[in-house]
């Protein structure tokens, strides 16, 4: 048996990056507990455009939690109150009947709202542009065991490199930090035999692009790694604080 | 690379854990010599005539340094968060759940320590050090000490501040202990959670020390 919900959406109008936004309230009746919340939010786009409305403008793509587009800051929580999933993958079931649903966009200096819900998370592009590459080529594919790597620091590379870079570790930091973000990419290399060799480069460069785009000095909160969707560690904040500081004492 | 110290998130951030862990050692350092107040008065003034040894005189300016040093660069980094936030708060709250209610209050709660602090150098330092360097003419010596600390510790009002004020350190202590570790680098998967709970240990062992002794006073306990 379906299951329908009747929900009132407070949702943050804002025409343009300068124009001063405001909330504006909807009221969605009959959604159906197994849809998706970006399938509720195209319910009401439908309903917005029958009714000759302007619709919502926010961000998405894949809609299976693996592009890292999706974003939207729902009741308190990026991607809304369920664990470790991105906004696409959050269902209607987590809501009760009648519930007020408050939806707003990332809220930090480093990203500025572009429209409605969509804000311009271009400054993590510009972070990666510093030196989140390796820079040579490096063949195909090797052999298996041509280059023997650790179970251990196999798996920590594979963990930082789930980060979509969705950019919900800034919007829940209560400084703006893009720390877990840099951290897990500069993991992601750090730890394995190609990207070793420029780690300390690639540090110093991120992080410096990465204070220059106005983003916040990291306080261990922890906050960053309980909005995840992909349950990046704050360990790799400290390995980049680690190869961050190693590379400025050998200069 | 040497003002990697001012230009650099990390760099700030690590002036603020190693002027931490330095304030630390001196609240080690500290208490232990307080814990002699309960050694009764011949105990505390031997312990008192250390600290008018030239190597203490040394480590004031160095020690008050190292409290500047920490505030204003906690002050510096609070303002540059306050502005990375953006100018549009959540209307719905922040929710997102963290290491520590402690890690979200460091700067209020570094604030409410620095309020005590200068109360706590008024009510003593002002009357033992600072006369010293003023030329001795008031000065409380050694010997005449344990009746300072006894006298302002029996009075309720004082002392429960006191007690106050280190609970209040208490969680500033929770979350600086650990997050100096992990701002350092010296932290991992398996380290955090045992940092932190060394943390909450030694910011426990210290905080009881320190109330033991006002409770010790207002009880009505010593010469």
């Amino acid at each position: 048996m379906e299951k329908t919900i009747h929900i009132t959406l407070k949702i943050w109008r804002q025409k343009g990056p300068q124009a001063k936004g405001a909330f504006e309230t909807y009221q969605l009746n009959d959604i159906s507990t197994d849809s998706s919340f970006l399938e509720m939010l195209d319910i009401l786009n439908e309903k917005l455009i029958s009714e000759k409305k302007e619709t919502i403008v926010f961000d998405h793509d894949c809609r299976e939690g693996i592009c890292g587009m999706c974003s939207l800051y729902i009741n308190g929580h990026p991607h809304g109150p369920d664990e470790d999933v991105t906004t696409c993958q959050l269902h209607m079931r987590k809501f009760k009947d009648g519930e007020t649903i408050i939806v707003e966009p990332w809220r930090s200096r480093g990203f500025p709202v572009i429209k409605d819900l969509m804000v311009d998370r271009s400054a993590f592009d510009k972070i990666i542009q510093a030196g989140g590459f390796v820079s040579v080529t490096t063949g195909g594919v090797p052999d298996a065991n041509a280059i023997p790597i650790s179970k251990e620091k196999a798996d920590e590379a594979m963990d930082a490199a789930s980060c979509i870079g969705c950019g919900a570790c800034v919007a829940a930091c209560k400084n703006g930090s893009a720390m877990l973000f840099v951290a897990a990419k500069v993991s992601q290399l750090a730890l394995l035999p190609q990207g070793k060799i420029e780690a300390s480069r690639r540090a110093k460069a991120m992080v410096t692009k990465m204070d220059e785009l106005g983003f916040g000095n990291c306080t261990n909160t922890g906050a960053c790694e309980s909005e995840c969707p992909k349950n990046v560690s704050i360990s790799h904040i400290a390995r980049l604080n680690r190869e961050f500081l190693k590379a400025k004492l050998k200069d | 690379m040497k003002l990697f110290i001012i230009n650099s998130s990390i760099g700030r951030k690590l002036i603020m854990s190693l002027s931490g862990l330095f304030l630390f050692l001196f609240l080690t350092l500290h208490c232990f010599l307080n814990m002699f107040l309960l050694g009764g008065p011949s105990a505390y003034t031997a312990v008192n005539d250390i600290m008018e040894l030239p190597v203490v005189t040394i480590m004031v300016p160095i020690l008050a340094a190292g409290f500047v040093i920490h505030i204003l660069y906690a002050l510096w980094l609070y303002w540059q968060n306050y502005r990375a936030r953006g100018e549009v708060g959540y209307a719905s709250g922040k929710k997102s759940e963290t290491t520590s209610w402690a890690a979200r209050n460091m700067v209020i709660l570094g604030l409410i320590v620095l309020l005590f602090i200068v109360l706590h150098l008024t009510q003593f330092w002002a009357k033992m050090q600072l006369q010293s360097f003023l030329g001795g003419a008031n000065q409380v010596h050694a010997d005449q000490s344990y009746d300072l600390v006894a006298n302002q510790f029996r009075n309720p009002i004082v002392s429960i501040l006191y007690i106050i004020w280190y609970w209040v350190l208490w969680f500033h202590l929770t979350h600086g202990f650990w997050s100096a570790f992990q701002t350092i680098g010296i932290d991992n998967k398996k380290w955090q959670p045992r940092l932190q709970i060394i943390g909450i240990i030694y910011a426990t062992i210290l905080a009881v020390c320190f109330t033991s002794i006002n409770l010790y006073f207002l009880f009505g306990f010593g010469a």
